[in-house]
């Protein structure tokens, strides 16, 4: 985990308040603020020490079929994983956890999905608008991850863009 | 690298090392011969379309560079100046446009007209390719007598106004009347009409224009009418929108139950994000409310009301010929089937008093050079996942790709979409990369030579830290600068 404490760390030092940088961003070392966290789990990031008790570990299904796996702490949303790890999700929490658009949409195992919260019905408002809406479907940042989610694997659905075949050009010329 | 500031930007160092490991000389010659090789695009719009296409070109693709121009000194479109003031949330996507354009990769000039101060054509001589991206300006017009008539507006101007947009500064809308009628059933409808109601303690805190503010704070406006022709089924707004227009603290909702009593079995096979909507309406409409909701019902000093099966005829205007006095509205029967079903006139007119008319029936894009295909009875420029068709090198994103609906999410995929096309045809040869583009260079010298200044991302940023300064001193997030020759002042322009 040195990758992700050395994140940490630099989270804390920046002060800014746009934690945010990129939706999907590349794996570099830039100055990554998580000051203001927002969605249901803690008003705010906690400014917790490194231990690495409690921790969930947690699949992604991206679009490309790809496997990418993280860990996060008990309490933590869904959408603060992605972000805290770097996971190069496209477009993902747009609205950065406020409700606001369907952008963290994610589809869960039917044994998972039995047992999470309640949805209110604010969430359903938002996830009516989603791509590829499922019987299993939930935003990211309104899921907080608990022990029972150790891992599970969670579905980021296919855009209507993504029904394409995906160019990435990243590592060539 | 001037600077590690942007993702984006760290993104090229790990190009350089793919081709370092080949010896340094061998990867100098290869950096020299793929710099002048370097894929150049523009984006014109620098709105949620632009942004978006920009942020997937520059994400998946580690040399291009990609410089976006705009109409007015300040990005973001319609973020700035769409998304309603009481919306933060959805502001927040500017954060993500913020580090896309601080990327080394990535530019932005303001205050540049597409089509009178450059022309496509010439954007197309500086780069390999030409994203249109500049979204709908203009706004559909109802076409009926007494549209002109001081007291009517396009709910277009109205936001605008709100919302600081330069061009609807002085629109200064007679708050007078106590019925206001807004004509649609869209999402634009519902921002005016919430904007209208909204307790002011509510507004004082939004990045409302002061101006605004002031004015809504004088509004007499204590009923809102939204008017469609068509039903219940055919609304165009979203559940999330409606929510908030039947929570409005201060304000009744009143749904006529007859509108919905029979709508019963019609509801059961339709999607599901229609179904909930037209359930959200149809439980507010025939349900007693709970007895908090139902005094807070009681008590409120202001209404608002949906209206269906009518069509405006006429705005009928005062003795002295000059202002909105009523509107005149034929009763509609629904013929047809699902999307198809048409509103036709039964034959009998009502007469609605009110003094303040919004029309809301969509916005429209319009050709932005002879240059470019355009399909004026649409309002879309032609395309094929977002390549123009029948001309190569040039694409299109946003509303004037598919039309102006949708939500964020319906623009971040469809820029996306645009974004792999341009891919795609970098990797299949499609578009022609043999010759070196000059890009910006060219673009700065032609805008030069005839007089027009770009304003910079980080011009930009100096007008944003004023707002947010100015903002600050009454508690808002940002007091935004509605003069758009003060904002060039403010850079030294």
């Amino acid at each position: 985990m040195a990758t992700s404490g050395c994140f940490r760390l630099l989270s804390r030092a920046a002060p800014s308040s746009s934690w945010r940088l990129l939706a999907a961003p590349l794996r570099t070392s830039t100055g990554w603020s998580s000051a203001v966290r927002l969605g249901p789990c803690r008003p705010f990031h906690a400014a917790a020490g490194l231990s690495s008790e409690e921790k969930v570990t947690v699949h992604f299904i991206n679009r490309d079929g790809d496997k990418l796996t993280a860990k996060g702490k008990v309490g933590d949303s869904l959408l603060d994983v992605v972000i805290d790890n770097n996971l190069d999700i496209d477009g993902f929490g747009a609205c950065e956890g406020t409700l606001a658009c369907s952008t963290c949409h994610l589809i869960f195992e039917d044994h998972i999905f039995e047992k999470l919260d309640a949805i209110t019905d604010e969430e359903m408002d938002m996830l009516d608008l989603a791509y590829g809406l499922t019987e299993r479907s939930r935003l990211g940042c309104q899921i907080c991850l608990k022990k029972y989610m150790n891992n599970m694997t969670v579905r980021v659905p296919e855009a209507v863009a993504d029904a394409r075949q995906s160019i990435d050009m990243s590592n060539n010329s | 690298m001037s600077r590690i500031g942007g993702i984006l930007g760290c993104a090229s160092l790990s190009a350089l090392r793919v081709l370092l490991p080949k010896g340094p000389r061998a990867g100098i010659k290869r950096l020299l011969s793929t710099a002048e090789f370097r894929p150049r695009i523009c984006i014109v719009g620098s709105g949620p379309a632009g942004f978006y296409t920009a942020q997937h070109l520059l994400k998946h693709h580690k040399l291009t560079q990609v410089d976006i121009y705009e109409k007015l000194p300040v990005p973001f479109g319609l973020v700035r100046f769409g998304v309603a003031p009481d919306h933060p949330e959805v502001k927040n996507v500017i954060n993500t446009f913020t580090q896309t354009a601080r990327s080394d990769r990535c530019s932005f000039s303001g205050n540049v007209t597409v089509g009178r101060d450059v022309t496509v054509e010439e954007l197309q001589k500086a780069y390999h390719a030409v994203v249109l991206s500049y979204g709908a300006e203009d706004n559909r017009t109802l076409g009926i007598p007494g549209e002109d008539l001081e007291g009517v507006y396009t709910a277009r101007a109205f936001v605008g106004w709100y919302n600081g947009l330069p061009e609807n500064r002085d629109l200064k809308p007679d708050l007078n009347s106590e019925t206001a009628v807004i004509l649609g059933h869209g999402n634009v409808a519902l921002d005016v009409a919430r904007i209208l109601l909204s307790p002011l303690e509510v507004l004082r805190k939004t990045d409302i224009t002061e101006e605004s503010f002031s004015a809504l704070a004088s509004s007499k406006v204590k009923r809102v009418c939204l008017i469609g022709r068509r039903g219940p089924l055919q609304v165009a707004f979203t559940i999330k929108e409606l929510r908030e227009m039947i929570n409005l603290p201060g304000v009744r909702p009143l749904l006529d139950p007859a509108d919905f009593r029979d709508l019963g079995d019609a509801i059961k096979d339709i999607p599901r994000p229609k179904k909930r909507l037209t359930e959200l309406m149809t439980k507010t409409a025939l349900e007693e409310p709970s007895e908090e909701v139902g005094g807070r019902w009681a008590s409120a000093s202001k209404e608002w009301r949906l209206k269906f099966l009518r069509s405006p005829l006429e705005v009928l205007p005062t003795i002295d010929g000059k202002r909105a006095r009523a509107i005149q509205l034929a009763v509609t029967r629904l013929e047809g089937a699902g999307d198809a079903v048409k509103a036709v006139p039964t034959g009998e007119v009502e007469e609605l008093r009110s003094g303040l008319v919004f029309s809301s029936i969509g916005y429209k894009s319009l050709p932005i050079d002879p240059a470019v295909p355009f399909d004026s009875k649409r309002g879309v420029i032609p395309n094929n996942s977002g390549r123009v068709l029948g001309a190569p090198g040039l694409y299109c994103s946003g509303w004037v790709k598919r039309g102006p609906t949708g939500v964020i999410i319906t623009t971040m995929n469809d820029s996306f979409d645009t974004a792999q096309s341009v891919l795609e045809d970098l990797q299949s040869g499609a578009l022609e990369l043999s010759g070196a583009k000059e890009g910006f260079d060219l673009v700065s010298h032609i805008l030069r030579s005839r007089g027009v200044h770009p304003v910079s991302f980080l011009d930009w940023e100096k007008i944003d830290a004023v707002e947010v300064a100015r903002g600050k001193l009454s508690g808002k997030p940002r007091e935004k600068i509605v003069d758009q020759e003060e904002m060039l002042e403010l850079i030294g322009h």
